[in-house]
């Protein structure tokens, strides 16, 4: 043991862990050809490096040392379980030759390509988007099944059971380890963009339960806009969504309060947003905006954003621009709630009146029945124009639409202030 | 890799089809199995008489019960198949987009169990 390298402790360990196991998996994964014995395999070697690590001296390169522990795990597992010995000599065989070639080509490419790999395997559109966000967040994300299920709010027995059936489905239907080429490529782009962006909203507003925000979700996003951004760089779309996801996630601090209370942007205290992070997401938006192409989708919500990060206050926002960019949205990738967002901010140009009639045509389409922020928006402009009684009635429907308790309360608050003639509005 | 395309469709919307359009729909197919006899994929296919000929049989405590029509009540059929080999899940899918049927209806491609 040199003096230098010095034994780790189990939290240097687990860091290590937490960092390397995506890519390590992505490795195992491609070399062994089965999804669960890369796995398993993996948890070997996590358990071989908790011990040796601690007491001798660690690799230089743990990942490396990780492949290479889990590959002959693998070996040993495969003449263990199989019981006919010409096929345990074949499966056993093969992993050997495929790790003899990724020997030969053990470089920084390779190992990326197996990521990129593993995600889009992860995100294959065969899957329902829940179960490819389930798989991307305990295989590319390492999270433990515990903590998937949580995201889920779901249990543990239950979530692991959604999983064993995804890793059956990936061995049995054939789906292959590949990222796909050419034409194929931009759809599942989408694809896998669309599961990063579910993970990041679910952690910006929960759909349920006590917390309005779920910040390690919205942080495992990011993480996975960074990683992809890094192994496909210079995608218009990935640098869009990573600038949304950046300058949406920077207003955290301000979002809520100590007690768990919804704060709106209206109210929010800018001081207390991340301004190195709504840097950074800036950075990105403009070097988006200098690659050829038309803006998309997630660039154009970026760019929104970026103007409220920008706005000194609520009211000397740059609505009118805000309002043309949710009209360039509505061309691109029209959606209800694109509309829903379009009224919200004509109200801040145009006045509460205008906006109120785009919103009761869209509620008249019955395009977003059950959708709990379509009340919530008109009883705002039924409060901003002073009809109580209607405004009242908006926000019970709002109460009865959300599973989200922080929303409950901001919208009972409301109520109070109406039936207290208390005008809650113009504190921005 | 084996996978069945199992070709799903509402077959009194279909027969309901004027004389042009079924003629253009037959040659469309016509076209389809060549290609894929051509290409390797072709293991078989057939297509399948309307549900209105079909018996389902059950055996229940030693009892073959036969009724008439087929086990579920849907709004598409089961209307014909391919059994195709391909080399993996996305080329199978490829395969069953090209389908004529995929535009009206729907595929559901399925991998065959092999025992071994």
């Amino acid at each position: 043991m040199t003096e230098r390298r010095i034994p780790m402790t189990p939290i240097d360990i687990d860091k290590i862990f937490r960092d390397e196991a995506g890519r390590t998996l992505a490795t195992l994964i491609r070399l062994v050809g089965d999804f669960d014995l890369a796995e398993d395999a993996l948890q070997d070697a996590f358990a071989v490096a908790l011990e040796r690590w601690r007491k001798d001296e660690p690799p230089s390169n743990p990942r490396a040392w990780l492949v290479n522990v889990g590959r002959n795990k693998a070996i040993d597992r495969v003449r263990r379980q199989i019981a006919f010995r010409d096929r345990q000599q074949d499966v056993a065989h093969q992993i050997e030759l495929n790790a003899w070639a990724c020997d030969q080509s053990n470089d920084a490419a390779a190992v990326d390509d197996d990521m990129l790999r593993l995600i889009f395997t992860c995100c294959h559109p065969s899957f329902a988007p829940e179960v490819q966000v389930a798989l991307t967040l305990r295989t590319v994300c390492g999270l433990s099944i515990a903590q998937v299920a949580r995201a889920f709010l779901v249990g543990e027995e239950a979530m692991a059971q959604r999983l064993l059936r995804a890793k059956q489905k990936i061995r049995l239907a054939g789906i292959a380890y590949e990222v796909p080429e050419h034409e194929a490529l931009a759809a599942r782009l989408d694809g896998v963009l669309a599961v990063i962006y579910l993970v990041f909203t679910e952690g910006y507003v929960a759909t349920s339960g006590e917390a309005l925000m779920r910040p390690d979700l919205a942080r495992e996003a990011i993480r996975l806009g960074g990683l992809l951004d890094a192994l496909m760089p210079g995608r218009s779309e990935i640098k869009g969504l990573r600038a949304l996801m950046l300058l949406h996630d920077a207003r955290r601090a301000g979002r809520a309060t100590a007690d768990g209370d919804i704060v709106l942007l209206e109210e929010q205290d800018r001081s207390l947003w991340d301004r190195r992070q709504i840097d950074e997401g800036l950075r990105l938006l403009d070097d988006v905006l200098r690659l050829p192409g038309r803006p998309q989708a997630y660039t154009v919500q970026a760019a929104i954003a970026a103007l409220h990060a920008r706005a000194p206050n609520y009211r000397e926002t740059d609505w009118p621009q805000i309002a043309g960019l949710y009209e360039v949205l509505l061309r691109i990738s029209p959606s209800p709630v694109v509309e829903l967002n379009h009224a919200a901010a004509v109200s801040m140009v145009d006045g509460p009146a205008r906006a109120l009639d785009l919103i009761d045509a869209l509620h008249a389409r019955g395009t977003l029945k059950g959708y709990e922020l379509l009340p919530a928006v008109r009883a705002d402009l039924l409060r901003r124009l002073g009809r109580r009684d209607a405004a009242r009635e908006a926000y019970f429907a709002a109460i009865a639409a959300t599973q989200l308790e922080p929303l409950r309360r901001l919208y009972a608050r409301r109520v109070a202030e109406l039936d207290g003639g208390v005008a809650g509005n113009g504190q921005a | 890799m084996q996978y069945l395309l199992m070709i799903y469709q509402n077959e009194v919307e279909y027969a309901k089809m004027d004389a042009a359009t079924a003629q253009k729909m037959m040659e469309e197919y016509g076209a389809f199995t060549q290609g894929i006899i051509q290409s390797g994929n072709f293991k078989a296919g057939d297509r399948l008489r309307p549900t209105t000929t079909a018996t389902t049989v059950r055996v229940r405590d030693g009892k073959t019960l036969t009724t008439d029509g087929p086990f579920a009540e849907t709004r598409e059929q089961l209307g014909g198949y391919y059994l195709v080999e391909a080399k993996d899940l996305d080329a199978a899918l490829a395969i069953a987009a090209k389908i004529p049927s995929a535009r009206i209806g729907s595929i559901e491609v399925r991998p065959i169990w092999v025992y071994n």
